[in-house]
Protein backbone atom coordinates (compact mmCIF):
# COMPACT_ATOMS: atom_id res chain seq x y z
CA UNK A 1 0.00 0.00 0.00
CA UNK A 2 1.09 3.04 -1.11
CA UNK A 3 1.83 5.79 1.91
CA UNK A 4 1.72 9.53 1.67
CA UNK A 5 1.54 12.31 4.17
CA UNK A 6 1.57 15.80 2.34
CA UNK A 7 2.14 18.65 4.63
CA UNK A 8 0.75 17.29 7.71
CA UNK A 9 0.83 19.17 10.53
CA UNK A 10 -0.72 17.70 14.03
CA UNK A 11 -1.23 19.51 17.35
CA UNK A 12 -2.44 18.35 20.84
CA UNK A 13 -5.41 19.50 22.51
CA UNK A 14 -6.46 22.00 19.37
CA UNK A 15 -7.32 24.96 20.13
CA UNK A 16 -7.63 24.51 23.67
CA UNK A 17 -4.77 26.99 26.49
CA UNK A 18 -3.16 23.25 26.39
CA UNK A 19 -2.11 23.11 23.21
CA UNK A 20 0.42 21.83 22.08
CA UNK A 21 2.37 21.26 18.39
CA UNK A 22 4.07 17.91 18.00
CA UNK A 23 3.88 17.69 14.09
CA UNK A 24 5.06 20.20 11.68
CA UNK A 25 4.74 20.37 7.89
CA UNK A 26 5.95 16.66 7.05
CA UNK A 27 6.11 15.45 3.68
CA UNK A 28 7.04 11.70 3.45
CA UNK A 29 6.10 9.13 0.68
CA UNK A 30 6.30 5.61 1.84
CA UNK A 31 6.16 3.47 -1.63
CA UNK A 32 4.54 0.38 -1.80
CA UNK A 33 6.13 -2.81 -0.95
CA UNK A 34 9.72 -0.60 0.56
CA UNK A 35 11.12 -0.83 4.02
CA UNK A 36 10.94 2.21 5.69
CA UNK A 37 12.58 3.35 8.78
CA UNK A 38 11.85 6.64 10.93
CA UNK A 39 14.33 7.39 13.19
CA UNK A 40 15.00 10.59 15.66
CA UNK A 41 15.78 11.23 19.58
CA UNK A 42 12.93 10.88 21.65
CA UNK A 43 10.55 13.62 21.44
CA UNK A 44 11.17 14.11 17.49
CA UNK A 45 7.78 13.54 16.75
CA UNK A 46 8.12 9.91 15.76
CA UNK A 47 5.37 8.13 18.10
CA UNK A 48 3.11 10.88 16.77
CA UNK A 49 3.56 10.56 13.20
CA UNK A 50 2.93 7.14 13.57
CA UNK A 51 -0.63 7.44 14.80
CA UNK A 52 -1.47 9.13 11.48
CA UNK A 53 -0.51 5.77 9.65
CA UNK A 54 -3.72 4.40 10.64
CA UNK A 55 -6.29 7.09 11.28
CA UNK A 56 -5.97 7.10 15.38
CA UNK A 57 -4.94 10.67 14.99
CA UNK A 58 -5.77 12.58 12.09
CA UNK A 59 -3.90 15.54 10.92
CA UNK A 60 -4.83 18.86 11.96
CA UNK A 61 -3.12 20.01 8.44
CA UNK A 62 -2.63 18.43 5.51
CA UNK A 63 -3.49 15.11 3.86
CA UNK A 64 -2.24 11.96 4.91
CA UNK A 65 -3.44 9.04 2.05
CA UNK A 66 -3.28 5.35 3.17
CA UNK A 67 -3.73 3.58 -0.26
CA UNK A 68 -6.72 5.34 -1.96
CA UNK A 69 -8.39 6.46 1.66
CA UNK A 70 -7.40 9.93 1.76
CA UNK A 71 -7.74 11.60 5.31
CA UNK A 72 -7.85 15.30 4.64
CA UNK A 73 -7.41 17.45 7.70
CA UNK A 74 -10.58 19.50 8.92
CA UNK A 75 -12.70 17.02 7.02
CA UNK A 76 -14.53 13.71 7.97
CA UNK A 77 -12.94 10.78 7.17
CA UNK A 78 -15.15 7.61 6.65
CA UNK A 79 -14.77 3.81 6.20
CA UNK A 80 -11.47 3.70 8.36
CA UNK A 81 -12.05 -0.08 9.05
CA UNK A 82 -11.03 -1.62 5.80
CA UNK A 83 -7.64 0.59 5.98
CA UNK A 84 -6.82 -0.73 9.81
CA UNK A 85 -7.62 -4.18 8.40
CA UNK A 86 -4.74 -3.18 5.90
CA UNK A 87 -2.45 -1.97 8.68
CA UNK A 88 -1.13 -3.80 11.49
CA UNK A 89 0.66 -1.64 14.17
CA UNK A 90 2.88 -3.17 16.70
CA UNK A 91 3.22 -0.70 19.32
CA UNK A 92 5.83 -0.08 21.97
CA UNK A 93 5.73 -2.76 24.77
CA UNK A 94 2.87 -4.41 23.21
CA UNK A 95 2.41 -6.67 25.23
CA UNK A 96 0.84 -4.39 27.96
CA UNK A 97 -2.86 -4.86 25.62
CA UNK A 98 -2.42 -8.56 25.98
CA UNK A 99 -6.22 -9.44 27.56
CA UNK A 100 -7.35 -13.03 26.87
CA UNK A 101 -7.63 -16.09 28.98
CA UNK A 102 -5.30 -17.99 26.60
CA UNK A 103 -2.73 -17.08 24.37
CA UNK A 104 -4.26 -19.20 21.43
CA UNK A 105 -7.69 -16.88 21.83
CA UNK A 106 -5.32 -13.61 21.89
CA UNK A 107 -3.97 -14.26 18.74
CA UNK A 108 -7.33 -14.92 17.29
CA UNK A 109 -8.74 -11.65 18.69
CA UNK A 110 -8.01 -9.40 15.96
CA UNK A 111 -8.56 -11.73 12.97
CA UNK A 112 -12.34 -12.98 14.11
CA UNK A 113 -12.74 -9.52 15.00
CA UNK A 114 -12.48 -8.68 11.28
CA UNK A 115 -14.85 -11.40 10.21
CA UNK A 116 -12.32 -14.11 9.46
CA UNK A 117 -13.80 -17.50 9.98
CA UNK A 118 -13.12 -19.66 13.38
CA UNK A 119 -11.22 -22.19 11.78
CA UNK A 120 -9.57 -19.96 9.52
CA UNK A 121 -8.01 -17.58 12.65
CA UNK A 122 -7.22 -20.90 14.33
CA UNK A 123 -5.12 -21.94 11.35
CA UNK A 124 -2.79 -18.65 11.29
CA UNK A 125 -2.52 -18.29 15.13
CA UNK A 126 -1.07 -21.42 14.81
CA UNK A 127 1.28 -21.17 11.97
CA UNK A 128 2.53 -17.93 13.84
CA UNK A 129 3.26 -19.66 17.18
CA UNK A 130 5.68 -21.29 15.74
CA UNK A 131 7.11 -19.37 13.19
CA UNK A 132 7.69 -16.56 16.33
CA UNK A 133 9.29 -19.63 17.99
CA UNK A 134 6.23 -20.08 20.82
CA UNK A 135 6.05 -23.33 21.92
CA UNK A 136 2.60 -25.12 21.08
CA UNK A 137 1.89 -26.05 25.05
CA UNK A 138 2.13 -22.18 25.50
CA UNK A 139 -1.03 -21.55 23.39
CA UNK A 140 -3.40 -22.58 26.02
CA UNK A 141 -1.56 -20.79 28.90
CA UNK A 142 -2.78 -17.38 29.78
CA UNK A 143 -0.51 -14.98 28.67
CA UNK A 144 0.11 -13.52 31.68
CA UNK A 145 1.65 -16.17 32.76
CA UNK A 146 4.28 -16.06 30.16
CA UNK A 147 8.08 -14.35 30.52
CA UNK A 148 8.10 -10.86 28.87
CA UNK A 149 10.18 -12.01 25.78
CA UNK A 150 7.26 -14.66 24.99
CA UNK A 151 4.45 -12.12 26.21
CA UNK A 152 5.89 -9.95 23.11
CA UNK A 153 5.98 -12.58 20.56
CA UNK A 154 2.01 -13.29 21.60
CA UNK A 155 1.07 -9.93 20.98
CA UNK A 156 3.40 -9.75 17.74
CA UNK A 157 1.75 -12.73 16.26
CA UNK A 158 -2.17 -10.86 17.20
CA UNK A 159 -0.69 -8.38 14.96
CA UNK A 160 0.32 -10.54 12.22
CA UNK A 161 -2.69 -12.79 12.32
CA UNK A 162 -4.62 -10.66 10.31
CA UNK A 163 -2.59 -10.63 7.39
CA UNK A 164 -1.91 -6.73 7.05
CA UNK A 165 -0.21 -5.29 4.13
CA UNK A 166 1.38 -2.83 6.16
CA UNK A 167 3.70 -3.50 9.36
CA UNK A 168 3.97 -0.52 11.56
CA UNK A 169 6.41 -1.28 14.34
CA UNK A 170 7.87 0.95 16.86
CA UNK A 171 10.81 0.15 18.71
CA UNK A 172 9.64 -3.37 18.18
CA UNK A 173 12.24 -5.40 20.00
CA UNK A 174 13.12 -3.05 23.16
CA UNK A 175 13.81 -4.97 26.09
CA UNK A 176 14.12 -7.67 24.35
CA UNK A 177 17.60 -9.97 24.57
CA UNK A 178 19.74 -9.82 21.66
CA UNK A 179 18.95 -13.39 20.57
CA UNK A 180 15.19 -12.42 20.88
CA UNK A 181 16.13 -8.55 19.21
CA UNK A 182 17.57 -10.49 15.71
CA UNK A 183 15.11 -13.29 15.68
CA UNK A 184 12.02 -10.89 15.62
CA UNK A 185 13.60 -8.05 13.12
CA UNK A 186 14.53 -11.26 10.52
CA UNK A 187 10.82 -12.92 11.39
CA UNK A 188 9.57 -9.17 9.95
CA UNK A 189 12.16 -8.81 7.56
CA UNK A 190 11.33 -12.57 5.95
CA UNK A 191 7.86 -11.55 6.17
CA UNK A 192 8.40 -8.14 4.14
CA UNK A 193 10.32 -9.93 1.28
CA UNK A 194 8.04 -13.01 1.15
CA UNK A 195 4.80 -11.24 1.50
CA UNK A 196 5.50 -8.18 -0.33
CA UNK A 197 5.19 -6.14 2.68
CA UNK A 198 5.30 -2.18 3.23
CA UNK A 199 7.07 -1.87 6.35
CA UNK A 200 7.79 1.12 8.77
CA UNK A 201 10.10 0.87 11.47
CA UNK A 202 10.21 3.51 14.25
CA UNK A 203 13.55 2.77 16.15
CA UNK A 204 16.59 4.13 17.79
CA UNK A 205 18.72 1.71 16.63
CA UNK A 206 20.30 3.17 13.56
CA UNK A 207 21.95 -0.15 13.48
CA UNK A 208 18.51 -1.76 12.68
CA UNK A 209 17.39 0.97 10.31
CA UNK A 210 20.88 0.78 8.58
CA UNK A 211 20.55 -3.45 8.09
CA UNK A 212 16.95 -3.29 7.13
CA UNK A 213 15.76 -0.58 5.67
CA UNK A 214 15.77 0.54 2.12
CA UNK A 215 14.77 3.95 3.07
CA UNK A 216 15.60 6.33 5.91
CA UNK A 217 13.79 9.07 7.51
CA UNK A 218 14.66 11.33 10.15
CA UNK A 219 12.63 13.18 12.48
CA UNK A 220 13.50 16.18 14.45
CA UNK A 221 11.67 18.89 16.19
CA UNK A 222 8.12 17.57 14.62
CA UNK A 223 9.48 17.84 11.49
CA UNK A 224 10.89 15.48 9.11
CA UNK A 225 14.16 17.02 8.17
CA UNK A 226 15.92 14.36 6.05
CA UNK A 227 14.84 11.30 4.38
CA UNK A 228 16.76 9.16 1.67
CA UNK A 229 18.60 5.95 1.39
CA UNK A 230 20.60 4.49 4.59
CA UNK A 231 24.03 5.19 2.55
CA UNK A 232 23.50 8.89 2.06
CA UNK A 233 21.84 9.29 5.24
CA UNK A 234 23.84 7.40 7.20
CA UNK A 235 27.24 8.34 5.47
CA UNK A 236 26.91 12.00 6.27
CA UNK A 237 28.16 12.00 10.19
CA UNK A 238 27.86 15.76 10.14
CA UNK A 239 23.89 16.28 9.27
CA UNK A 240 23.30 13.21 11.62
CA UNK A 241 25.18 15.18 14.93
CA UNK A 242 23.11 18.04 14.07
CA UNK A 243 19.70 15.84 14.97
CA UNK A 244 21.60 14.56 17.91
CA UNK A 245 21.79 11.27 15.80
CA UNK A 246 25.14 8.97 15.42
CA UNK A 247 25.76 6.52 12.43
CA UNK A 248 25.65 3.04 12.87
CA UNK A 249 28.26 1.51 14.84
CA UNK A 250 29.63 -0.01 12.36
CA UNK A 251 29.77 2.78 9.75
CA UNK A 252 31.56 4.44 12.66
CA UNK A 253 34.15 2.10 12.85
CA UNK A 254 34.83 1.90 9.21
CA UNK A 255 35.46 5.43 9.35
CA UNK A 256 38.25 4.72 12.37
CA UNK A 257 39.76 2.28 9.91
CA UNK A 258 39.92 4.49 6.97
CA UNK A 259 41.55 7.25 9.44
CA UNK A 260 43.61 5.03 9.71
CA UNK A 261 44.45 3.67 6.09
CA UNK A 262 44.71 7.02 4.96
CA UNK A 263 42.37 6.53 2.40
CA UNK A 264 38.33 5.76 2.52
CA UNK A 265 37.16 1.81 1.34
CA UNK A 266 35.55 1.66 -1.94
CA UNK A 267 31.65 1.68 -0.34
CA UNK A 268 30.28 2.46 2.97
CA UNK A 269 28.67 -0.46 4.66
CA UNK A 270 25.93 -0.81 6.71
CA UNK A 271 26.23 -4.31 8.29
CA UNK A 272 29.08 -5.69 9.97
CA UNK A 273 29.35 -8.50 7.11
CA UNK A 274 29.58 -6.23 4.34
CA UNK A 275 32.74 -4.55 5.64
CA UNK A 276 33.94 -7.36 6.55
CA UNK A 277 34.00 -8.25 2.86
CA UNK A 278 35.52 -5.43 1.99
CA UNK A 279 38.10 -4.97 4.13
CA UNK A 280 39.34 -8.10 3.16
CA UNK A 281 38.98 -7.52 -0.18
CA UNK A 282 41.00 -4.17 0.67
CA UNK A 283 43.64 -6.61 2.00
CA UNK A 284 43.92 -8.44 -0.80
CA UNK A 285 44.24 -5.30 -3.00
CA UNK A 286 41.51 -5.47 -4.90
CA UNK A 287 40.32 -1.83 -4.54
CA UNK A 288 38.22 -0.34 -7.58
CA UNK A 289 39.27 3.14 -7.48
CA UNK A 290 43.26 3.54 -6.93
CA UNK B 1 37.45 -5.94 50.13
CA UNK B 2 34.73 -5.58 51.90
CA UNK B 3 31.75 -7.52 51.11
CA UNK B 4 28.52 -5.43 50.80
CA UNK B 5 25.80 -8.21 49.07
CA UNK B 6 26.03 -11.73 48.66
CA UNK B 7 23.24 -14.46 47.90
CA UNK B 8 23.70 -18.20 49.59
CA UNK B 9 21.61 -20.62 47.54
CA UNK B 10 18.97 -18.90 46.70
CA UNK B 11 16.15 -20.23 45.25
CA UNK B 12 12.56 -18.92 44.03
CA UNK B 13 9.26 -19.62 42.91
CA UNK B 14 6.51 -17.84 41.90
CA UNK B 15 4.09 -20.60 42.32
CA UNK B 16 5.34 -22.79 45.38
CA UNK B 17 2.06 -24.29 45.40
CA UNK B 18 2.76 -26.28 42.14
CA UNK B 19 5.18 -29.05 42.91
CA UNK B 20 7.22 -29.55 38.78
CA UNK B 21 6.61 -25.76 38.73
CA UNK B 22 10.05 -23.88 37.15
CA UNK B 23 12.04 -22.05 39.80
CA UNK B 24 12.61 -18.47 38.47
CA UNK B 25 15.90 -18.69 40.02
CA UNK B 26 17.88 -21.77 41.47
CA UNK B 27 20.70 -22.37 44.17
CA UNK B 28 22.10 -19.18 43.48
CA UNK B 29 25.22 -17.62 45.15
CA UNK B 30 27.47 -14.99 44.62
CA UNK B 31 29.16 -11.81 46.46
CA UNK B 32 29.54 -8.15 45.48
CA UNK B 33 32.51 -6.08 47.48
CA UNK B 34 31.89 -2.67 48.45
CA UNK B 35 32.43 -0.25 45.80
CA UNK B 36 31.99 -2.53 42.65
CA UNK B 37 30.13 -2.49 39.61
CA UNK B 38 28.40 -5.36 38.52
CA UNK B 39 26.79 -6.01 35.41
CA UNK B 40 24.03 -9.06 35.51
CA UNK B 41 23.46 -10.06 32.36
CA UNK B 42 21.14 -13.53 30.57
CA UNK B 43 18.03 -13.98 28.01
CA UNK B 44 14.91 -12.74 28.39
CA UNK B 45 13.33 -15.28 31.41
CA UNK B 46 16.98 -15.99 32.56
CA UNK B 47 15.95 -14.81 36.47
CA UNK B 48 17.45 -11.27 36.16
CA UNK B 49 14.56 -9.23 37.48
CA UNK B 50 13.87 -12.04 39.93
CA UNK B 51 17.14 -11.29 41.68
CA UNK B 52 17.06 -7.62 41.38
CA UNK B 53 13.56 -8.24 43.62
CA UNK B 54 15.48 -10.36 45.85
CA UNK B 55 18.25 -8.18 46.24
CA UNK B 56 15.85 -5.30 47.57
CA UNK B 57 13.35 -7.64 49.65
CA UNK B 58 10.56 -7.28 47.32
CA UNK B 59 10.55 -10.87 47.32
CA UNK B 60 11.63 -13.40 49.99
CA UNK B 61 13.83 -16.64 49.02
CA UNK B 62 12.06 -20.03 49.71
CA UNK B 63 15.34 -21.30 50.36
CA UNK B 64 18.77 -20.12 50.97
CA UNK B 65 19.38 -16.03 52.60
CA UNK B 66 20.15 -13.14 51.09
CA UNK B 67 22.92 -11.07 52.51
CA UNK B 68 23.42 -7.19 52.75
CA UNK B 69 25.77 -4.91 54.79
CA UNK B 70 26.55 -7.98 56.57
CA UNK B 71 22.99 -8.93 57.64
CA UNK B 72 20.23 -11.23 56.36
CA UNK B 73 17.60 -9.60 54.91
CA UNK B 74 14.07 -10.18 56.51
CA UNK B 75 11.06 -8.96 57.12
CA UNK B 76 12.30 -6.82 60.53
CA UNK B 77 15.48 -5.24 59.15
CA UNK B 78 13.98 -4.82 55.73
CA UNK B 79 13.37 -1.19 55.67
CA UNK B 80 16.40 -0.50 57.29
CA UNK B 81 17.96 -2.09 54.81
CA UNK B 82 16.55 -0.58 52.08
CA UNK B 83 17.23 2.99 52.74
CA UNK B 84 20.71 1.52 51.76
CA UNK B 85 19.65 0.31 48.60
CA UNK B 86 18.48 3.41 45.19
CA UNK B 87 16.55 1.23 42.45
CA UNK B 88 16.23 2.56 39.20
CA UNK B 89 13.83 0.87 36.52
CA UNK B 90 13.43 0.47 32.86
CA UNK B 91 10.53 2.67 32.24
CA UNK B 92 11.25 6.44 33.29
CA UNK B 93 7.86 7.36 32.96
CA UNK B 94 6.63 5.26 35.29
CA UNK B 95 8.44 6.18 38.57
CA UNK B 96 8.07 9.81 38.40
CA UNK B 97 5.35 11.26 41.74
CA UNK B 98 6.75 14.84 41.94
CA UNK B 99 5.27 17.60 39.83
CA UNK B 100 8.53 18.93 39.29
CA UNK B 101 12.31 17.55 39.10
CA UNK B 102 12.84 19.10 43.02
CA UNK B 103 9.47 17.27 44.28
CA UNK B 104 10.36 13.92 42.85
CA UNK B 105 13.84 13.66 43.83
CA UNK B 106 12.56 15.00 47.70
CA UNK B 107 9.64 12.57 47.92
CA UNK B 108 12.06 9.72 49.06
CA UNK B 109 13.53 12.18 51.66
CA UNK B 110 10.44 13.13 52.84
CA UNK B 111 9.07 9.49 53.16
CA UNK B 112 12.50 8.81 54.95
CA UNK B 113 11.36 12.37 57.61
CA UNK B 114 14.48 14.25 56.00
CA UNK B 115 13.72 17.59 57.91
CA UNK B 116 13.29 20.36 55.40
CA UNK B 117 16.39 22.19 55.78
CA UNK B 118 18.28 19.52 55.06
CA UNK B 119 16.34 17.90 52.26
CA UNK B 120 16.85 21.04 50.38
CA UNK B 121 20.46 20.92 50.28
CA UNK B 122 19.90 17.07 49.58
CA UNK B 123 18.08 17.22 46.72
CA UNK B 124 20.20 19.98 45.30
CA UNK B 125 23.47 18.02 45.82
CA UNK B 126 21.82 14.94 43.89
CA UNK B 127 20.83 16.81 41.20
CA UNK B 128 24.15 18.19 40.77
CA UNK B 129 25.78 15.02 41.09
CA UNK B 130 23.79 13.83 37.98
CA UNK B 131 24.05 17.38 36.30
CA UNK B 132 20.45 18.07 36.79
CA UNK B 133 20.69 20.94 38.77
CA UNK B 134 19.63 23.07 36.18
CA UNK B 135 15.91 21.37 36.17
CA UNK B 136 14.64 21.75 39.95
CA UNK B 137 11.40 23.63 38.74
CA UNK B 138 10.99 21.41 35.42
CA UNK B 139 8.47 19.19 34.55
CA UNK B 140 9.38 15.79 34.28
CA UNK B 141 7.67 15.17 31.02
CA UNK B 142 9.75 17.78 29.79
CA UNK B 143 12.24 16.11 29.74
CA UNK B 144 13.89 13.42 27.67
CA UNK B 145 14.40 9.57 28.29
CA UNK B 146 17.82 10.27 29.65
CA UNK B 147 17.14 12.98 31.70
CA UNK B 148 14.73 11.38 33.11
CA UNK B 149 16.60 8.73 33.99
CA UNK B 150 19.34 10.55 35.62
CA UNK B 151 16.57 12.58 37.91
CA UNK B 152 15.30 9.01 38.92
CA UNK B 153 18.94 8.09 39.68
CA UNK B 154 18.80 11.64 41.98
CA UNK B 155 15.94 10.63 43.40
CA UNK B 156 17.58 7.26 44.68
CA UNK B 157 21.10 9.33 45.58
CA UNK B 158 18.86 11.66 47.57
CA UNK B 159 18.85 9.02 49.88
CA UNK B 160 23.32 8.33 50.49
CA UNK B 161 22.52 4.88 49.45
CA UNK B 162 25.53 2.57 49.42
CA UNK B 163 24.10 0.41 46.53
CA UNK B 164 22.66 1.15 43.30
CA UNK B 165 20.88 -0.90 41.21
CA UNK B 166 19.68 -0.32 37.69
CA UNK B 167 17.38 -2.74 36.26
CA UNK B 168 17.72 -1.97 32.47
CA UNK B 169 17.60 1.32 33.67
CA UNK B 170 19.01 2.03 29.99
CA UNK B 171 16.46 -0.10 27.30
CA UNK B 172 14.36 2.44 26.50
CA UNK B 173 16.29 5.34 26.00
CA UNK B 174 17.89 6.56 23.02
CA UNK B 175 21.22 6.08 22.15
CA UNK B 176 21.83 9.83 23.46
CA UNK B 177 20.31 8.85 26.46
CA UNK B 178 21.86 6.09 27.22
CA UNK B 179 25.15 7.23 27.10
CA UNK B 180 24.13 10.36 29.05
CA UNK B 181 23.07 7.89 31.67
CA UNK B 182 26.59 5.65 31.29
CA UNK B 183 28.75 8.66 31.84
CA UNK B 184 26.40 9.23 34.98
CA UNK B 185 27.32 6.64 36.44
CA UNK B 186 30.62 6.15 35.39
CA UNK B 187 31.47 9.68 37.34
CA UNK B 188 29.29 8.74 40.10
CA UNK B 189 31.84 5.63 40.53
CA UNK B 190 34.84 7.98 40.54
CA UNK B 191 33.68 10.61 43.00
CA UNK B 192 31.47 8.12 45.39
CA UNK B 193 32.30 4.76 46.70
CA UNK B 194 29.12 3.62 45.49
CA UNK B 195 28.19 -0.19 44.41
CA UNK B 196 26.31 -0.28 40.94
CA UNK B 197 24.51 -3.33 40.65
CA UNK B 198 23.24 -2.87 36.59
CA UNK B 199 20.98 -5.73 34.73
CA UNK B 200 21.11 -5.54 31.49
CA UNK B 201 20.82 -6.41 27.51
CA UNK B 202 23.45 -4.14 26.43
CA UNK B 203 27.07 -5.54 25.99
CA UNK B 204 28.83 -2.78 25.78
CA UNK B 205 27.06 -1.35 28.90
CA UNK B 206 28.56 -4.93 30.89
CA UNK B 207 32.18 -4.08 29.37
CA UNK B 208 32.76 -1.33 31.58
CA UNK B 209 31.41 -3.22 34.84
CA UNK B 210 34.14 -4.79 36.78
CA UNK B 211 32.86 -8.10 36.95
CA UNK B 212 29.75 -9.90 35.12
CA UNK B 213 27.49 -12.51 36.50
CA UNK B 214 25.99 -14.51 33.62
CA UNK B 215 22.62 -16.24 34.58
CA UNK B 216 21.02 -19.11 32.08
CA UNK B 217 17.54 -20.46 32.90
CA UNK B 218 17.41 -18.99 36.64
CA UNK B 219 20.59 -20.69 37.27
CA UNK B 220 24.44 -18.74 37.53
CA UNK B 221 26.03 -19.90 34.49
CA UNK B 222 29.46 -17.70 34.66
CA UNK B 223 31.04 -14.80 36.44
CA UNK B 224 34.36 -12.92 35.87
CA UNK B 225 35.74 -10.02 34.75
CA UNK B 226 34.42 -8.70 31.08
CA UNK B 227 37.63 -10.20 30.07
CA UNK B 228 37.12 -13.27 31.21
CA UNK B 229 33.52 -13.51 29.99
CA UNK B 230 33.94 -12.11 26.80
CA UNK B 231 36.41 -14.66 25.87
CA UNK B 232 33.88 -17.16 26.02
CA UNK B 233 33.06 -16.12 22.86
CA UNK B 234 30.42 -17.95 20.73
CA UNK B 235 29.37 -20.13 23.86
CA UNK B 236 27.75 -17.18 24.97
CA UNK B 237 25.87 -16.41 21.51
CA UNK B 238 24.16 -19.87 22.37
CA UNK B 239 22.79 -18.36 25.41
CA UNK B 240 21.17 -16.18 23.54
CA UNK B 241 23.45 -12.82 24.43
CA UNK B 242 25.31 -11.12 22.39
CA UNK B 243 29.95 -10.28 22.36
CA UNK B 244 30.35 -6.56 22.27
CA UNK B 245 31.07 -5.12 18.21
CA UNK B 246 34.34 -5.30 18.45
CA UNK B 247 34.74 -9.00 19.21
CA UNK B 248 32.22 -9.69 16.56
CA UNK B 249 33.62 -7.42 14.04
CA UNK B 250 36.86 -9.19 15.02
CA UNK B 251 35.21 -12.75 14.51
CA UNK B 252 33.71 -11.46 10.74
CA UNK B 253 37.26 -9.92 9.76
CA UNK B 254 38.79 -13.41 10.65
CA UNK B 255 36.09 -15.44 8.96
CA UNK B 256 36.90 -13.32 5.73
CA UNK B 257 40.38 -14.08 5.91
CA UNK B 258 41.70 -10.77 7.43
CA UNK B 259 45.02 -11.42 9.47
CA UNK B 260 44.35 -10.36 13.37
CA UNK B 261 46.73 -11.47 15.89
CA UNK B 262 44.24 -11.62 18.83
CA UNK B 263 40.76 -11.01 20.32
CA UNK B 264 39.91 -7.30 21.33
CA UNK B 265 37.51 -5.64 22.64
CA UNK B 266 38.04 -2.31 22.44
CA UNK B 267 37.59 -0.63 18.69
CA UNK B 268 41.05 1.57 18.74
CA UNK B 269 42.73 -2.29 19.32
CA UNK B 270 41.06 -4.07 16.85
CA UNK B 271 41.52 -0.72 14.52
CA UNK B 272 45.45 -1.26 15.24
CA UNK B 273 45.13 -5.33 14.83
CA UNK B 274 44.05 -4.53 11.27
CA UNK B 275 46.79 -2.02 10.53
CA UNK B 276 50.01 -3.84 11.84
CA UNK B 277 48.79 -7.32 10.91
CA UNK B 278 47.52 -6.38 7.09
CA UNK B 279 48.98 -2.99 5.97
CA UNK B 280 52.07 -1.80 7.58
CA UNK B 281 53.33 -5.75 7.81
Amino acid sequence: MDIQLQQVGYAYAKDTPFEKRALFDVNLHIPSGSYQAIIGHTGSGKSTLLQHLNGLLKPSEGIVKLGDLTIEAGKKAKNLKPVRQQIGIVFQFPEHQLFDETVLKDIMFGPLNFGVPREEAERRARVLADQLGLPEEVLEKSPFDLSGGQMRRVAIAGVLAMEPSVLVLDEPTAGLDPRGRQEIMDLFHHLHMEKGLTTVLVTHSMEDAARYADRVAIMHDGRCVLSGNPIDIFGDEERLAEYRLAAPRVVRFQRKVEAQLGYPLDRLCLTEEQLALELSRTVRGERESL
Amino acid sequence: MTEILSLHEVTYTYSPEEKEARKAVEGISFSVNDGEWIAIVGHNGSGKSTMAKLMNGLLFPQSGEVRVLGETLNEENLWEIRSQMGMVFQNPDNQFVGATVQDDVAFALENNGVPFKDMVVRVHESLAQVKMEKFLDSEPHHLSGGQKQRVAIAGALALKPRILILDEATSMLDPQGREEVLSTVRKLREETHLTVLSITHDLEEALLADRIFVLNNGHKYAEGTPQEIFSRGEELVALGLDLPFAMKMGNLLRANGVALNNEHMSEEELVNDVWTSNFNK
